[in-house]
């Protein structure tokens, strides 16, 4: 079967590719841009460690075929830090050891940035809703959660 | 252990919460997890499973595939050792089905090709026919007369004659005269339970990336649990030399007991073999619930005797476990563990390993333990209830404690029950009210801990850092326990400890990070490694100062004279002797090899609050509190995340989580969204006491603290929902359907 040809950017940078159509997002963003940040947990949408950002909405790239990404932006967990400066959420991950295992956490803060974006103050219910599609088995979420809110927080200080 | 080499207070380091050494990289996308890894040349590998639960394979006919553009080589269970026996027999057919397949998703086949795509279009090509065989997968039902039986002569010497072959193991246990002591009971209470099949559900699926050549060596990147224990079978699988298999372990995205086996390695590496080329295997979703290690279902049978003062008489208890198609479902240990929080003088346990049409079983977070307290506890419950005590005043009365002579046989050390217990009837949880509808749960749980063969090294820099390498994979957030450890010993900076998960070839074996032991056993390596490179420290400056090493002893990083008598000279810091390393006799590495034996044993106490509808059946846990004997915490905040985490899988094995299986043998929910773990909104804040008993088995008194939180959940919830709604569920899980049925069944009377 023939490629396609795709044009898009990744975390702000031109981005081509060749992908077979049957080809997810995220296995052009693992197998072809050799971008791993983002996990394949299942592969039928319902785990969200494979969470990115299209034109800034934000999907599971299982679901999404590469060919789909065509002139879009395409935001993901590698372009979250600013060099060497690691995003308030990220640090508030590692300060509250709400990753465990860690296979989960790239998928659940781009799911976080892309709520806080939305909902600079949300309360607990509305945090745990939103990252309902993202699934832990290490930590019970009580970490997860308590890091969310307190980043919204100083993030809403700092502003 | 000798006991001056005891610490139990003065602690600097052990004890605070640094952030994790690992941290940048997990939350920027930079750790390597299994299917993280690439080689050029790689090739993708599919595996082709059987779709039914029991068959004849009578014919695999791989022309077509192999006849594909881009595929590069098929293996069958031909390409694997023969003549393997025990164990290693059961997990090479466990992994490539040899005449017969035993379960729905056993792999018959497998398949090498240039990309995905061509690897899983190839893996529909190759055809298989079958001729189908009568199944069972229940357990009870695997026990009758007449079941299909699954293999004849699995069964080993311990079951007793009469039973039916799918009985493939035996245990008996126990103490005193169990009839007696249920004659000297005002009330006896015996029920049946039921669990269903769970799976570990850790999120990343197995992954790895196999090169081995026609020379017989061979490299293996891998998530796994214990990768020494991969070079072990997989070397033994392909007929290799265990040394010429170097085997690195990846960052490892869960595992929860399920990665202390192998499932995809072999193949990877037979494919790799046959084709010359590295082979990437990966898992999908689908074939992790299918094909790897969910934990036993069980059908049990628990009888309890109390007096009127709550103290217990005697406790039998019946334990069947079925571990899918190869013996190892942990029925000893189910029926070691159940009645081990209770000092009872009339004690008896038996438990059957039972065979059946599903996937081998594979270690569970303390395996077999939480369904043997979901019925033991329950029928404590029930007890309490109908003879009118307090849930925790009556545990307390008949706790274990140091000296109790345990169910299972050995006397207890210094244990931390009663001191659970203590501090949850002290918790404002326990006190606190309830709203209508809703019911309060209380159980204990036991856990042995391991301890473990452990081979731990510490180099030290030039600059007077250390590089820490052990082999105990890091599956939440260890390397900062060690390198608290090690920071405590040499009495420098925490973040001048650099830990690395070492491969295969740098460090003597290392058994699977398991048991809970990873803390104690490798923590207790790192301690003595660090006191054997202190040693060779004093050692340089005695010889600097021209004084008896034993003069010398070392003091906030820095060697000091012992005493006015040994003379009078400056502390030398450590970066001092360090950058004269090489000239005053080398290198200096600390090391310690061992198999420590001291695993202080553990309990839990949780308490939770559940709310049941009565029109749907749904059950919501508003308030989860976790109390547990850590023996000594070594980063606080991390032990609260083994209680969190584990209460937060009890959880789902309480209400949610389950094996279906249809008529036909097939698994019904092999994708997350049937098969349903809890979710953030599931799930309420669990709060969590760290209560500290010193096991005097580590230097420090560290109790293994990962699997003991899994083991009260099931009970506690049962009992709770048993207090909501009014009626005692026996089955688990308490699905919505399960609760409306019993609640039906009450109206009705």
């Amino acid at each position: 079967m023939s490629k396609m040809h795709i044009t898009t950017t990744v975390n702000g940078d031109d981005v081509e590719f060749l992908c077979d159509p049957r080809e997810t997002l995220l296995d052009v963003l693992r197998d072809r841009l050799g971008l791993t940040g983002a996990k394949e947990g299942c592969g039928t949408g319902d785990c969200g460690a494979c969470s990115v950002t299209l034109d800034g909405r934000l999907v599971c790239s299982c679901l999404v075929l590469g060919a789909e990404a065509e002139g879009k932006r395409i935001g993901t967990i590698e372009g979250m830090a600013k060099g060497e400066d690691l995003h308030p959420l990220q640090k508030k991950f590692i300060e509250h050891a709400a990753l465990q295992c860690g296979i989960c956490t790239p998928g659940i803060l781009v799911a976080t940035e892309a709520l806080l974006k939305k909902n600079p103050d949300p309360s607990e219910t509305e945090v745990r809703y939103w990252l309902a599609g993202n699934l832990c088995r290490c930590t019970g979420y009580d970490k997860i959660i308590r890091a969310v809110l307190e980043t919204a927080a100083d993030m809403r200080e700092a502003s | 252990m000798a006991l001056d080499s005891l610490k139990s207070e003065g602690f600097k380091q052990v004890g605070t919460r640094p952030d994790r050494p690992d941290g940048f990289d997990k939350v920027t996308g930079r750790a390597k997890f299994g299917a993280d890894a690439t080689a050029p040349g790689m090739l993708h590998a599919a595996i082709v499973r059987s779709p039914h639960a029991h068959a004849r394979i009578t014919r695999i006919d791989t022309s077509k595939a192999e006849a594909l553009t881009g595929v590069k080589g098929v293996v069958t269970r031909a390409d694997f050792a023969t003549g393997l026996k025990g164990e290693n027999w059961n997990i090479l057919e466990n992994v490539m089905a040899g005449d017969t397949a035993l379960y729905d998703g056993h792999a018959v086949a497998a398949v090498a090709a240039t990309s995905p795509l061509i690897a899983r279009d190839a893996a529909k090509l190759i055809e298989v026919e079958y001729e189908i065989l009568p199944h069972v997968t229940d357990v009870d039902e695997a026990m009758a007369e007449g079941a299909p039986v699954i293999r004849e002569g699995a069964a080993d010497k311990s079951v007793p004659p009469g039973l039916h072959p799918n009985v493939v193991r035996y245990h008996e246990s126990g103490h005193g005269d169990v009839d007696k002591g249920f004659a000297e009971a005002d009330l006896v209470i015996e029920d049946h339970f039921r669990t269903e099949a769970t799976h570990q559900g850790y999120i990343e699926p197995h992954a790895c990336l196999a090169t081995l050549g026609g020379d017989g060596k061979g490299e293996l990147w891998c998530c796994t649990q214990g990768h020494w224990n991969v070079q072990k079978i997989c070397s033994a699988l392909l007929g290799l030399e265990t040394s010429q298999l170097r085997v690195t372990a990846s960052e490892i995205g869960g595992g929860f007991g399920g990665k202390t086996t192998v499932f995809i390695e072999p193949v990877a590496l037979a494919l790799s073999r046959k084709t010359n080329k590295p082979v990437k295997l990966v898992m999908s979703r689908s074939e992790v619930f299918r094909a790897t290690g969910p934990t036993s279902s069980t059908s049990m049978d628990v009888k309890i005797g109390m007096k009127k003062d709550g103290t217990i008489t005697a406790a039998q208890g019946v334990f069947r476990l079925q571990g899918g198609a190869f013996p190892g479902a942990p029925c000893e240990f189910t029926a070691m563990c159940a009645f081990a929080p209770y000092a009872l003088k009339n004690v008896h346990q038996v438990g059957y390993d039972v065979i059946a049409n599903r996937p081998k079983q594979a270690a569970y977070r303390a395996p077999g333990s939480p369904m043997a307290a979901f019925a033991v506890e329950s029928v404590i419950d029930e007890l309490c209830g109908q003879l009118g005590l307090d849930p925790i005043e009556t545990r307390l009365k008949n706790a274990s404690k140091r000296g109790t002579k345990a169910s299972f046989g050995p006397t207890f050390d210094q244990i931390g029950l009663v001191e659970t217990l203590e501090a949850a009837k002290a918790h404002p949880h326990y006190s606190a009210p309830l709203k209508p509808g809703q019911g309060r749960g209380i159980s204990c749980g036991f856990w042995f801990n391991h301890g473990g063969e452990t081979a731990v090294s510490l180099a030290l820099s030039e600059d007077g850092t250390a590089q820490l390498a052990v082999g105990t994979p890091d599956i939440g957030g260890s390397r900062a326990s060690m390198a608290l450890m090690a920071a405590e010993e040499l009495g420098i900076p925490y973040e001048n400890i650099r830990v690395t998960i070492a491969d295969t070839a740098t460090l003597g074996y290392n058994e699977v990070s398991h048991g809970s032991r990873v803390t104690y056993a490798s923590g207790l390596a790192t301690i003595e490694a660090a006191r054997d490179a202190v040693k060779k420290l004093c050692a340089r400056a005695a010889a600097k100062w021209g004084i008896p090493e034993d003069a010398v002893k070392w003091e906030n990083g820095c060697a000091v004279p012992s005493g006015p008598n040994a003379g009078d000279f400056d502390p030398l810091p450590i970066d001092q002797i360090t950058k004269r390393m090489g000239a005053t006799g080398g290198p200096i590495v600390g090391h310690f090899e061992a198999t420590p034996e001291g695993a202080g044993v553990s309990f839990a106490t949780h308490i939770v609050d559940a709310e049941v509808d009565p029109e749907t059946g749904k059950t919501s846990v508003v308030r989860y509190t976790v109390v547990q004997d850590a023996g000594k915490a070594i980063h606080p905040t991390y032990v609260e995340g083994q209680f969190q985490g584990g209460a937060a899988q009890g959880i789902g094995w309480a209400l949610n989580e389950e094996y279906i299986y249809g008529e036909d043998g097939r698994l019904q929910n092999a994708v997350f969204l049937d098969y349903r773990i809890p979710v953030a909104s599931d799930l309420p804040m669990i709060d969590t006491v760290i209560v500290e008993v010193p096991n005097p088995g580590h230097p420090y008194g560290v109790r293994g603290v990962g699997e003991t939180s899994i083991c009260p959940p099931l009970a506690a919830i049962a009992n709770a929902v048993s207090a909501a709604a009014g009626v005692r569920l026996h089955e688990l899980p308490m699905s919505p359907p399960r609760i409306l049925t019993a609640l039906e069944k009450q109206r009705d009377g």
